[in-house]
């Protein structure tokens, strides 16, 4: 029962659309054929879109939050999220379009002598696009003096997601967390992308005494409960080091595991692939052996790897979140994703501002689109079986 | 041997009677219709297909790959694989639950339901083709037969293993009383069947449906397969409904066939008819491309008067002596035990200059490490593999370096069985062929004019230079995979079952295109296969081996035709024809091994 069956028979006018399909696909490399296979999987599109607006997010983190991460403002502790208002209403009793959020007033309650902030309805403060702010360098190198969004009266409180313990815009800081926790996950995996491939690929090609070794290794390493492994690790780090040199050192603890699953499947490619007929025919046909494994095996496990770290990136991500959670991590001022659920650790904190809980909620939308994403790539890795 | 087993059930019957009469009618399928419905469009795996099954008869459904014989089978009992449906027609079974009246449509059944689930295994059995899958792996065969015998009667669990042994030495399997306790995996292929063949007994059906059953098997284990299930048919008096695309099987034990071609049914009729009338010119393809195969082709005839008069003075372009490779294999704690099984020992072999060698054996008599082992795929163990070269140069194979056995590739070529794992499918056409040229280091324009002319060659046109393998059909792909094999204009082309993945049309055809290239391009070949039809149609010579020994080597006609060796002519014998008039495999010469201990526990390479 195979396509061509289908094809001769597709005699009726319907199919002649078909027919130039099936031709189409004749011509087609496995490229074209993934993409083919992946762009039928709707959730995996979707998030692959998510993914990339993320990742967008990150890249342009300057430009899209209304202030720099550090800002403090002690009038505004724990201030509560304000909403969006399109309109205003005139002295005339009409209305008026002007986006605005509300100001606050802050009371205080005589019994807990705690301070609320109450959403004024009578102080505007009107927000704009493109407003102008503070001069800063965009990635580091292009100077910009724009923001997204924001007040069009610079220093008004502005504050869509809440501020934190030091008047702190959660937003702000969650889109400079992206930047920190999405790349972490990235500069991990191309670390076990590299370790992994080079020993799994030795172990695979050559086999006997070295495979045995290496997978040895390899299960010692996954024998050792991780996070006891990463607290000890971490523990080790002097307190005098900067962020960046730390950071630099979880993504490596981090990656220490990640490179073992990796260098299995790479292994198990090698191992399957290398009994392959297509594999004898290319020695028969004069290759070497560098040839063979970079021209005949590597195209056919190429998107595999490709799936896997996909994969891959999440399991980092949720590491490092775990990480700085309990506080062995990155540290501040680092900003990132687990650093600033920190800030949710006491209940306190949690129950008098739930805000602070949305940090978490970043973390679980981009594991899941990178699940969903990794999914339909590790569907679609293989479009020649079925 | 004949224990009355189904006479004494019928009787005082432990099981349960089956309430119809030797020729009733037991199955009847009535325009059944079968699709599937694709992404790419509805796909009509049986179209308006009707026969009758009666019982006592053996119907069997002939028809290459994609005929929608097995998707035929599996809509009987309601278990085919999504998205295919039964979309129309009926197909009534009769004498359901030992009533010779009742009759159910199982077409209109739920295939969830309790009413089918009554019916698989205990009115209708099924055997599938690949014993070892069909068997679960972490159960014993008797925990296996036990478990329909357990949802379909109320026997106790002593009345049940009793009847279990009972079955089990009822298809031959040995000391049954201990093989029950079995996993799968100690069991051989050809027991493995057995024990299928006595789960689907083991409920007395009124119909069992065999799908393919004896195409993993060697031709001498098949030969006692088919025996078996004959006697039983006898014995137990069910409709056998037999699935294959084997002619010779069809013409062995059918009393009605039923041709099928792209999901229709073309032809159906008594086997003398189908096989000596043949009506719908698909079925005389089929018939004609199996009958052609059954003596040499007329091109060999031909060449083989040619070289009559005279002693043959072509020169000797492969010298094989004493070529041997022992596998080792370390067990026990510490690898502390060793066990060396000889796959090849001892193996002389000589080739002229246009000769064809055929290599006959089955799975295990290590035909294929033989031919792997003339190109030093895998290195042989001992012995010398001379190859003397076009300028008359003698190249000794078994002591070249690298740099010598890529030279040496140029000359001798190889063919794999698998057309579709033998070629990487991320490659085009052009960079298929053009692989080995561009080894020996052509230029690029020079690679595709070449690879154009040599699709051409092999039948294909030379617009198909930058399509993918999944665009060609399994015969086409097997002419790319020579188109390659003939690029650096070799000189020996080893073929390692190069024809046994295609269908029996197409099998023919690639045939003759190789007999047309030899004559052209003066090439020699070895042609190692399992099947002796092709090696009769194909080969000047013949080497038969035997657990890693050549037991005979002579001209085809000769060993094919009069065979000397006690095992070739239990081989030849068991090899069933496509004539129905000649039934003979009940009359087949056995052959039982002095027991050495060399591939008796290898199977395949």
């Amino acid at each position: 029962m195979t396509m061509d069956q289908t094809s001769s028979r597709a005699a009726d006018p319907e199919d002649r659309a078909q027919e130039k399909q099936v031709d189409r696909a004749d011509v087609a490399g496995q490229w074209q054929l993934m993409w083919w296979r992946f762009k039928r999987h709707r959730l995996a599109m979707v998030s692959a879109i998510i993914v990339l607006l993320i990742y967008l997010v990150a890249l342009f983190a300057e430009f899209l939050a209304p202030e720099p991460p550090g800002e403090t403002h002690t009038r505004y502790t724990y201030a509560p999220p304000q909403a969006i208002g399109l309109f205003v209403a005139d002295e005339d009793g009409g209305s008026r379009f002007l986006p605005h959020v509300n100001g606050y007033t802050v009371e205080i309650d005589p019994v807990a002598v705690r301070r609320t902030f109450v959403s004024d309805p009578d102080a505007i403060i009107p927000i704009g696009l493109f407003v102008r702010s503070e001069p800063y360098l965009l990635m580091g190198f292009i100077p910009m003096q724009h923001k997204l969004i924001g007040p069009i009266e610079p220093g008004e409180p502005f504050y869509l997601l809440g501020a934190d313990r030091l008047g702190r815009d959660m937003l702000s800081r969650i889109i400079h967390g992206a930047r920190v926790s999405m790349s972490i996950g990235l500069v991990g995996v191309a670390v076990s992308l590299f370790l992994g491939v080079l020993l799994g690929g030795i172990s695979g090609y050559y086999g006997g005494r070295t495979d045995t070794i290496i997978q040895r290794v390899i299960e010692f390493l996954k024998a050792i409960p991780t996070i006891p492994l990463w607290m000890g690790l971490a523990a080790a780090i002097p307190l005098a080091w900067s962020p960046l040199t730390v950071y630099f050192v979880i993504t490596v603890l981090i990656s220490l595991i990640g490179w073992t699953s990796l260098a299995r499947e790479v292994r198990g490619r090698f191992l399957s692939m290398k009994t392959e007929d297509f594999v004898a025919a290319a020695r028969l046909d004069g290759a070497g052996e560098l040839r063979i494994i970079m021209r005949h095996m590597a195209p056919s496990f190429v998107s595999h790897i490709i799936a896997t770290l996909t994969l891959a990136i999440p399991a980092m991500i949720l590491a490092e979140t775990a990480l700085s959670f309990l506080g062995i991590g990155l540290r501040p001022p680092v900003v990132s994703w687990g650093v600033l659920l920190q800030e949710a650790q006491n209940v306190r904190a949690v129950a008098t501002a739930p805000w602070l809980l949305t940090p978490g909620l970043a973390v679980v939308v981009s594991v899941l689109a990178l699940n969903f994403l990794g999914d339909g790539l590790r569907d679609a890795a293989d479009p020649y079986a079925h | 041997m004949n224990r009355p087993l189904a006479n004494s059930m019928s009787g005082g019957d432990p099981v349960r009677s089956v309430g119809l009469a030797r020729g009733d009618v037991a199955l009847e399928v009535r325009h059944l219709k079968t699709h599937f419905a694709l992404r790419t469009g509805v796909l009509k795996a049986v179209d308006d297909v009707s026969f009758t099954l009666r019982r006592g008869d053996t119907l069997c459904v002939v028809g290459e790959s994609g005929s929608g014989k097995s998707v035929t089978a599996r809509s009987i009992l309601q278990i085919v694989a999504a998205p295919g449906k039964i979309v129309g027609g009926e197909i009534l079974l009769h004498g359901v639950g030992g009533d010779p009246d009742r009759v159910v449509d199982l077409a209109t059944l739920d295939p969830r339901g309790k009413e089918i689930r009554a019916i698989r295994g205990r009115e209708i059995a099924m055997i599938f083709q690949e014993p070892m899958s069909s068997l679960s792996p972490v159960h014993t065969i008797g925990r296996q037969i036990d478990e329909s015998l357990r949802i379909h009667t109320d026997l106790d669990k002593r009345a049940r293993r009793k009847r279990i042994i009972e079955l089990l030495k009822r298809v031959e399997i040995p000391d049954a009383e201990h093989t029950i306790d079995r996993y799968p995996f100690e069991y051989s292929g050809g027991m493995r069947q057995r024990a299928m063949i006595a789960m689907a007994l083991a409920c007395n059906p009124v119909v069992l449906i065999a799908d393919e059953p004896t195409t993993a098997l060697d031709v001498t284990t098949q030969a006692e397969i088919l025996d078996l299930i004959g006697e039983l048919q006898d014995e137990f008096g069910m409709a056998v409904m037999f699935i294959t695309h084997d002619m010779g099987v069809v013409a062995e034990i059918a009393d009605r066939v039923c041709v099928m071609n792209l999901g229709e049914m073309v032809e159906a009729g008594p086997v003398e008819d189908v096989f000596h009338a043949p009506q719908h010119p698909y079925s005389r393809m089929l018939i004609g491309s199996a009958v052609k195969l059954e003596k040499p082709a007329p091109a060999k005839i031909a060449a083989r008067a040619r070289h009559a008069d005279g002693p043959d003075d072509r020169a000797q372009i492969l010298t094989v002596e004493g070529l041997g490779k022992e596998f080792t294999s370390h067990k026990g704690f510490f690898r502390s035990k060793s066990r060396t099984i000889k796959a090849v020992d001892n193996a002389s072999l000589s080739l002229r200059e246009g000769e064809t060698l055929g290599i006959v054996g089955e799975s295990g008599s290590g035909k294929t490490t033989l031919g792997r082992c003339l190109l030093r795929m895998i290195e042989p163990s001992s012995g010398t593999v001379s190859y003397r070269a076009g300028d008359g140069a003698d190249i000794d194979i078994t002591a070249l370096d690298k740099r010598g056995l890529r030279r040496l590739y140029r000359d001798i070529r190889m063919i794999f069985q698998d057309p579709f794992g033998s070629l990487n499918p991320r490659m085009t056409v052009a960079d298929l062929i053009g692989e080995p040229l561009k080894m020996m280091g052509w230029k690029q324009r020079r690679i595709r004019d070449r690879a154009a002319d040599l699709l051409e060659r092999v039948g294909l046109s030379a617009d198909h230079l930058e399509r993918y393998p999944h665009a060609f059909s399994g015969g086409q792909r097997q002419r790319i995979c020579i188109a390659r094999a003939l690029a650096p204009e070799p000189r020996l082309i080893i073929a390692d079952e190069a024809t046994s993945a295609l269908d029996v049309s197409i099998r023919a055809q690639v045939l003759d295109l190789l007999l047309d290239l030899q004559s052209q391009m003066s090439l020699s070949f070895i042609f190692v296969s399992h099947d002796i039809s092709v090696v009769r149609y194909f080969c000047d010579r013949v080497a038969v081996m035997h657990r890693g020994r050549i037991v005979e080597t002579g001209v085809a006609t000769q060993v094919c035709d009069h065979p000397e060796h006690p095992y070739t002519k239990a081989l030849l014998s068991a090899v069933p024809r496509p004539d129905p008039r000649d039934r003979r495999i009940h009359q087949r010469h056995r052959y039982v091994a002095e027991d050495h201990p060399t591939a008796s526990t290898m199977e395949g390479p």
